[in-house]
């Protein structure tokens, strides 16, 4: 495992990002963390300006892994900030040309000696002078001095290759395409990479180089993809599958606006991504949109989701389709704009006015974010209502090797339409499948002139016309429930992973199942009687969730955040004894934190 | 379809009317039935979105496609919509608190995006629903509920915050003139792009009589003006009187009288691009000069779904990509074997 560390303007995530598609490329499994700053620019070599990004390859590969073999450190703040991620016997290469005196005192060293003042080994750390040598090998590039300085981690990552072993051509096609239209940079950066690959084999730099073993992944067309990436892609096959074109209503926040920038990019296949005033603009186009006959989606992170809460309310009284993503980030109010957390559980489940249920899944993984959002996108238009996607920042921003599907893969999508064959004589706007309770969706314009009015206020059960009868709210109320209920007959049943018969099952939700099958799978190597199980389903739950549950002696369930989804679990199976695992720092879960945690609980 | 006429009666729909006996909003509804039955766009290509407060409750007395949705957010709903489906016509109906309160934002957008939407701003300077608190619109010192001494801020004067927001077409109305309203909602819906109306409404229970100065018979031709593009600006009750320039600004004459004849009387060019004569006519508040009623301003320019749609045409003319797969597959892959 390997982390980049830096400024935040000296290219650490384009260094990974490359260094993470050359390994996929060759076949590895890849797991990415782009840790980086809430400040665009903080100030040179402070403390608060340094951005990571931590990739591991190889095979069975699930988290980006807790603790890093190779630490790449461009400054003494990078230095200092990232230590606590190397292992013990890790080894640190760092730009001995960025640890002058004043360097060290941006970064708050006390002491001329950052390697023993943070305890480090001497012979764990290799100087290398790359700013002088990246300065040597541009000397005739014609580059200004600035441009040849932006290349500093070009030479890392060329320096990283020959360390993994990893050819330099994919690089290359890389950088190549990175700056097709600034061929003198991409010939300065193709330079600096064979430069500081060569320095590491010409040095031997590291003593050792590490061969990384190879997966046989399934066979297919296989590309590198962000989660949030795959949330976008799962939006547009459903839309293809569907048949229902696609509609977004956005504004930008943070970490969730790539979605918005992949979609607007998505012209090209028909998208309509349109980014709006404010949140609520952004959800309310999306409802407007949905009532036009669009699969109609909004995208944002918690504060957004606050501010959309109203109007996911008057899609849940209107029953409409809609798809609403939320990005999670530590909070409350503006929190850790740029951290993960999963602390919005709650208001996905609850936070709006009134008895107001809709759907909530979430993603498990950074190519799960396609699967899921493709699922949130048929929950939605099959059950006519608003369903929630809860990634987070640790997903939306990691990325994976992902399989594209064949067009036939996919399962279809069959939106509840209301046309000639169905609509019968007794059409009325809340006429409802008995089996599912949805109601027709009515497209606007077609030419039977199916003109019905919706709308936010109570309507009667029979004909839907505006009703303030009390026994008729009380039964919407309830309608409303069952439907969202019965999507359970139409979602998959939750799965143990492990043999089924352990003592303990450690459960989580979400982004965290990398870190917690690790755990298990690790613990059961080492003995301990534990399977476990991530929910994708939150709201309706998998239909054998309590018969699961009630089968294990002790039932640990862990989250970023102080115990929401245990809580939920809780409420509803109150005969089964839940134990807590939390975390709340805006960073994911360790593997070596998990394990030491579930072994105090099975050992109390 | 092409050439089925309509009427009125075909845009009804079979609720019974709620609003209170003698308010605006009842005329209001007369007009725009007759407007959508001039238009000659069937119900079923017509959709009525609209937020919160009495105007909002109109939607469901269409035969059309109808949104009663949540308090000011109708404009972005509406946008949604158009953008959705481009062959619709969308009406947008507000009041002055839905709209330009809660809504303000939402408002100021659309006219800047210049989304293809009809907006009608009922404006009655209240709280009708909420049962009379002073709204954006409320003169400085209106007494309401929640401004017993009076309110200490000043109003929004609709044109002005729309030609500040860069609106391209605007008209005024008064419930009680029909066969005007009819007129200005029928040239919005012509208008390409977002267009506002703001229909002057009396709320009979918590605002009487707050546009009297100007629906009063006895004043009215004195104290408003029609403006109709390309005709001089008169009015009165013999079209006596007429607007004429006055070095920067406007100035009421009476023709034959202090040398002035009915060559000095401007023509009112609702096309022009310049919003500066406009937001002058605009202004006039019935004093000093009349309250101009009709098309103010009705003036051409890029229309966002019209634009949108163009681009993706534009960009799929050049990356033809059949699906996702074939996009995914053009993008940097490897193969498995």
């Amino acid at each position: 495992m390997l982390r980049f560390s830096g400024d935040s303007g000296d290219g650490m995530q384009l260094a990974g990002n490359i260094f993470t598609n050359v390994s996929a490329a060759l076949g590895n499994e890849v797991s990415t963390f782009p840790d980086y700053p809430a400040e665009i620019r903080a100030p040179q070599g402070s403390l608060s300006g340094v951005s990571g990004f931590q990739v591991s390859v190889g095979t069975g590969v699930h988290t980006p892994g807790d603790a890093c073999d190779v630490l790449v450190a461009m400054n003494p703040a990078a230095l200092k900030q990232n230590v606590k991620f190397l292992k013990p016997d890790g080894i640190v290469i760092a730009d001995s040309d960025s640890f002058r005196p004043a360097d060290l005192k941006k970064a708050l060293f006390q002491t001329d000696d950052p390697v023993a003042e943070l305890g480090l080994k001497e012979e764990r750390v290799v100087r290398v002078p790359v700013t002088s040598l990246t300065k040597a090998a541009l000397a005739d590039s014609g580059l200004d001095v600035k441009a040849v300085l932006k290349c500093r981690n070009i030479f890392a990552l060329g320096l990283v290759c020959w360390l993994f072993d990893r050819p330099l051509e994919r690089a290359l096609d890389h950088l190549r395409s990175k700056f097709a239209k600034k061929p003198a940079v991409f010939e300065a950066n193709s330079k600096v990479l064979r430069a500081g690959y060569d320095y590491g084999a010409n040095t031997h730099a590291t003593g050792a180089v590490y061969r990384i073993e190879t997966d046989e992944p399934r066979p297919g067309v296989y590309t590198d993809i962000t989660g949030n990436t795959a949330t976008a892609w799962g939006l547009i096959a459903a839309s293809e599958k569907s048949g229902r074109p696609l509609f977004l209503g956005s504004y930008p926040i943070t970490p969730a606006t790539d979605i918005l920038h992949e979609l607007a990019k998505r012209k090209d296949l028909g998208v309509k991504a349109v980014q709006m005033e404010d949140e609520i603009a952004g959800v309310c186009s999306a409802i407007g949109a949905s009532f036009a006959g669009d699969l109609a989606v909004t995208s944002t992170s918690g504060p957004g989701l606050a501010l959309k809460s109203e109007a996911i309310g008057l899609a849940v009284m209107a029953e409409l389709p809609l798809v609403v993503i939320d990005v999670q980030r530590g909070g409350p109010s503006t929190g850790l704009p740029t951290k993960t957390e999963q602390t919005d559980l709650m208001q996905a489940l609850y936070g709006r006015n009134g008895e107001s249920p809709v759907a909530v899944v979430a993603p498990v993984s950074p190519t799960d974010c396609f699967t899921m959002a493709f699922e949130a996108c048929r929950i939605a238009m099959e059950h006519m209502t608003p369903v929630i996607l809860l990634t987070d920042a640790f997903i939306g921003n990691g990325s994976s090797a992902w399989r594209i599907p064949e067009a036939d893969e996919l399962p279809a999508i069959n939106p509840p339409l209301l046309d000639a064959a169905n609509c019968g004589e007794d059409w009325r706007p809340y006429r409802r499948d008995p089996r599912t309770m949805v109601r027709n969706w009515a497209v606007p314009g077609d030419e039977h002139g199916h003109t019905h009015r919706l709308g936010g206020l109570e309507k009667d059960f029979n004909n839907g016309s505006i009703s303030t009868d009390a026994a008729n709210h009380e039964h919407m109320v309830m309608v409303r429930r069952e439907k969202i209920e019965r999507i359970a007959d139409s979602i998959p049943q939750l799965e143990v992973i492990g043999n089924g018969d352990a003592d303990t099952l450690l459960v989580g939700w979400g982004g965290t199942y990398g870190h917690l099958r690790t755990a298990a799978t690790e613990l059961c190597r080492e003995g301990v009687s534990i399977d476990s199980a991530q929910f994708r389903y939150i709201k309706p739950l998998p239909a054998n969730t309590g018969e699961v549950l009630r089968r294990y002696k002790r039932v640990i369930v862990a989250e970023l955040n102080t115990g929401q989804f245990a809580d939920y679990l809780q409420a509803q199976f109150p005969e089964v004894k839940i134990e807590r695992i939390n975390k709340i720092q805006g960073q994911p879960f360790l593997v070596s934190e998990l394990k030491e945690r579930i072994n105090e609980i099975i050992n109390r | 379809m092409e050439n089925k006429t309509f009427t009125a009666a075909d845009f009804k729909s079979d609720q019974s009317v709620r609003w209170c006996p003698g308010c605006g909003d009842h005329a209001i509804l007369n007009s725009l039935h007759k407007a959508m039955a001039a238009l000659g766009i069937a119900p079923e290509k017509t959709a009525v979105i609209s937020g919160i407060g009495c105007s909002s409750r109109l939607p469901y007395y269409m035969n059309t496609y109808g949104f009663h949705t949540i308090h000011g957010r109708a404009a972005a709903i509406a946008t949604g919509y158009k953008i959705a489906r481009p062959d619709m016509t969308v009406w947008q109906v507000s009041g002055d608190g839905d709209g330009l309160a809660i809504g303000g934002n939402h408002f100021i957008h659309a006219l800047r995006r210049n989304i293809d939407i009809n907006i009608l701003l009922f404006n009655n300077k209240i709280y009708g629903l909420t049962k009379g608190q002073y709204s954006p619109t409320s003169d400085r010192g209106f007494v309401s509920k929640s401004s017993p001494y009076g309110t200490v801020e000043d109003p929004f004067i609709p044109a002005e915050l729309v030609f500040g927001a860069r609106g391209q077409f605007f008209a005024r109305a008064i419930d009680v003139e029909l066969e005007i309203s009819r007129e200005v909602m029928e040239a919005a819906a012509r208008h390409r792009g977002a267009s506002v109306v703001e229909v002057l409404q009396n709320c009979v229970i918590f605002n009487h009589g707050i546009h009297n100065f100007f629906t009063d018979k006895e004043y009215r031709a004195e104290r408003t003006i029609h403006l109709r593009h390309g005709e001089k600006m008169l009015f009165g009750k013999d079209n006596e009187r007429g607007i004429v320039a006055d070095g920067f600004s406007l100035k009421a004459v009476t023709i034959g009288q202090d040398g002035w004849t009915i060559d000095d009387v401007l023509v009112h060019d609702a096309h022009t691009p310049s919003n500066f004569l406009h937001q002058q006519l605009a202004m006039m508040d019935g004093h000093d000069l009349p309250l101009a009623l009709g098309v103010i301003r009705d003036v051409e320019s890029p229309v966002y779904n019209e634009a949108l749609d163009q681009q993706i045409a534009e960009v799929r003319a050049k990356k033809n990509f059949s699906s996702l797969r074939d996009m995914a597959l053009a993008g940097d892959t490897w193969t498995v074997r």
